[in-house]
């Protein structure tokens, strides 16, 4: 798609501080809006946030908020990951499948991991060495890897009785109100925001994303840095498929369908540019728990289920729109700033 | 630079060309060795059940071509289906229905057109929104009854066929409609800007295009069709359920992608597309016929799709190669080779 006029990149060098207090204010806004809607319906349902309900609230968001996180680098590279629905099936069913046998719940989570990371190597080579656009080509491999599954899967299912226990309490139980999942992905969130804040290649992602052209003429290696996205993409869409399954204890052929849509809409929600090169990992966690407690919070308060789609969808362009606004009347401020400034200099 | 592969290969190995190509050939060796493929009634069968996805693809390529997206389709046919439902159980007239689909399904172009052209923001994060937001009103319209007593005659019109062939009674009005957007998208001023939007937006408003108005009018084509294409849903399937045509975004953008038609915008021909259509269509139907399983049929058009835009680059790199080849044996290019 070609990319609209960014004035924002533009204007941004005069004053950084401006723009990033901006950026950070992004994520600030979600997080009070968040904090807005639980105590409002704290208020209105005083068993709403009780320790089950903190509890439900997390692990409803653990599994979006691994993908959305994987989704997020990927997404700042200006690329993006249909696939991750699909390798969320698999790995699940996979993981299950092995422990079924016998086998070890942590060796199952690594296999998981490992098959999501394959399929992220697909991805990032078809991308990077192929040099075609993200979105055509995991839209095709989401259809790939949807009917390799099917062919393999057929009408079989895993549910939470052929699971040992351990694997199936770990998927629910947790220390308080927090649950070892929620642990689990917090410590994944942390990790990556660092690597992308404090390491070279992650702050050459981006770079890449911001400019491709310009990175490259600058020394990124960008097919190695767009491949490393992926490869991350499909792990962290693997270990969501595992922790899917020790969760919810259930996994067939049509597992994960339709998720990329949801993973895509918090990344979107969480202030991650599809123009590359802005946003961060937190804002795509913080708009994955938003999205997936608006879905709570919505029948706590007594509104009915049918309205729970047109709500997200609404949402999201309202989030983009904000966004947009926000972004336009910046770069205005900063122009007129530079403009000023120009003329002081000259007066 | 300005090389053009495509010319330089003698227009053979145009993608259109290939994905066209390909299409005769499956359909010549499904009558020979697939018994049930040829009768009347499968052919029918396939052209019916193809004309939603033939149909969105006419406005989607033309979108695609200007560099624009829309993934809202699916759920402006699940809408357009669920306010027919809801309306005809009122007991208003369906011809007066079938206009106020039409007029929903402009108002749901148009909402597209405005947040990408006005507010300039990225159409696949916009339609990926109003998939949610048009869905969810289906869902907030209908619930999750569903409404199957429409008129017989119009039901006929939706499952029917000619009397005597195997051409579905609305594939007419598709192929009205597919010659309409042929003439306009190569034949007419509007169909260059619009290539010319998708090659380069900038190049396009310095040269005196109105981008965002050719972006708005595409838009609001692509939602009115979706809109018609919803009614003809309920039609053919005669069932108006909130989810009707659920992931269909994701068939016609594969379709459209596999018939040549460029992501990045400026490139595509409407052959392709509709040859693209009617690929993944009979490959699904044939597959149907040698008890291959729906989800498993998902990885042909998986590698479909990714053969389409590998293959285009691949035979452009080696082009390239070519002509670097040959320029440096300092043979005089032809003139007419140049873009």
């Amino acid at each position: 798609m070609t990319a609209t006029l960014e004035p924002v990149h533009v204007a941004a060098q005069p004053s950084r501080t401006l723009l990033d207090r901006v950026l950070r204010m992004r994520e600030l806004a979600i997080l009070v809006v968040l904090v807005l809607m639980l105590a409002a319906t704290q208020a209105d349902n005083g068993a709403f946030l009780s320790e089950q309900g903190i509890k439900d609230l997390l692990l409803n968001a653990t599994i979006l908020v691994l993908v959305a996180v994987g989704e997020a680098v990927v997404v700042i590279t200006r690329n993006v990951d249909l696939s991750v629905g699909s390798v969320l099936g698999v790995t699940a069913f996979a993981a299950g499948d092995y422990i079924q046998g016998g086998g070890n719940p942590a060796v199952a989570f690594l296999i998981a991991i490992v098959v999501g990371a394959v399929f992220g190597v697909l991805n990032g080579l078809l991308v990077g060495i192929g040099r075609v656009p993200s979105l055509v080509v995991t839209l095709g491999t989401l259809y790939i890897i949807r009917g390799l599954d099917s062919v393999w899967v057929g009408s079989r299912e895993i549910t939470a009785g052929q699971l040992s226990s351990g694997f199936v309490s770990f998927g629910h139980d947790g220390v308080w109100a927090i649950p070892y999942l929620g642990i689990l992905a917090a410590v994944v969130l942390i990790a990556v925001a660092y690597y992308l804040r404090d390491y070279r290649s992650g702050r050459e992602c981006y770079a890449l994303g911001s400019n491709p052209q310009a990175a490259a003429l600058a020394g990124v290696p960008t097919r190695k840095r767009v491949l490393g996205a992926f490869v991350l993409c499909g792990a962290l869409a693997g270990l969501a498929g595992a922790l899917y399954l020790a969760r919810f204890g259930y996994a067939d052929a049509s597992t994960g369908t339709g998720y990329e849509l949801t993973v895509v809409s918090a990344v979107v929600v969480g202030g991650v540019g599809f123009t590359g090169g802005t946003g961060s990992v937190y804002g795509a966690a913080l708009g994955a728990l938003l999205l997936t407690s608006i879905n709570s919070v919505l029948p706590a308060i007594g509104v009915s289920s049918v309205w729970v789609e047109a709500i997200d969808g609404i949402l999201l362009l309202l989030a983009i729109s904000l966004d947009r606004v926000v972004a336009l009347r910046v770069a205005g401020l900063l122009r007129r700033r530079a403009r000023e400034a120009r003329s002081a200099d000259h007066g | 630079m300005a090389e053009n592969p495509d010319r330089r290969w003698g227009g053979a190995v145009r993608w259109d060309t290939v994905v066209g190509a390909l299409l005769v050939v499956l359909i010549a060796a499904s009558f020979s060795f697939v018994g049930d493929f040829g009768n009347a009634l499968n052919i029918s069968f396939l052209i019916g059940n193809t004309l939603p996805i033939a149909a969105i693809a006419l406005p989607m390529t033309m979108l695609v071509a200007s560099g624009e997206i829309d993934l809202s389709v699916g759920s402006t046919v699940g809408l357009s289906g669920s306010v027919m439902g809801v309306l005809w159980n009122d007991g208003m007239d369906i011809n007066m229905i079938i206009l106020i689909c039409a007029a929903l399904g402009i108002v749901c172009g148009l909402v597209n057109a405005l947040l990408v052209t006005r507010l300039g923001l990225p159409s696949l994060a916009v339609t990926i929104g109003t998939m949610a937001a048009y869905r969810g009103i289906a869902q907030i319209v209908l619930g999750s009854n569903s409404v199957t007593d429409f008129p017989q005659n119009y039901l006929n019109f939706g499952s029917g066929r000619i009397a005597g062939t195997f051409i579905p009674d609305a594939a007419i009005p598709w192929l009205v409609l597919a010659a309409l957007a042929v003439v306009v998208l190569h034949a007419t001023g509007f169909g260059r800007s619009v290539f010319a939007v998708g090659a380069s937006q900038e190049a396009a408003r310095f040269a005196g295009l109105r981008v965002k108005r050719i972006k708005l009018s595409l838009f609001v084509a692509t939602g009115l069709i979706s809109s018609l294409t919803g009614v003809f849903w309920v039609l053919h399937y005669a069932s108006a359920t909130y989810d009707n045509a659920t992931g269909l975004e994701l068939s016609v953008v594969a379709a459209v992608l596999l018939g040549g038609v460029d992501f990045d915008g400026g490139r595509g021909t409407l052959g392709g597309a509709i040859a693209g259509v009617f690929l993944l269509g009979t490959l699904q139907n044939v597959m149907s016929l040698v008890n291959i399983s729906a989800q498993s049929q998902t990885v042909v058009t998986g590698i479909l799709l990714v053969i389409s835009v590998l293959g285009p680059r691949a035979a452009k790199q080696s082009a390239l190669a070519r002509a670097r080849r040959t320029n440096r044996s300092m043979t005089p290019t032809p003139s007419s080779s140049f873009l």
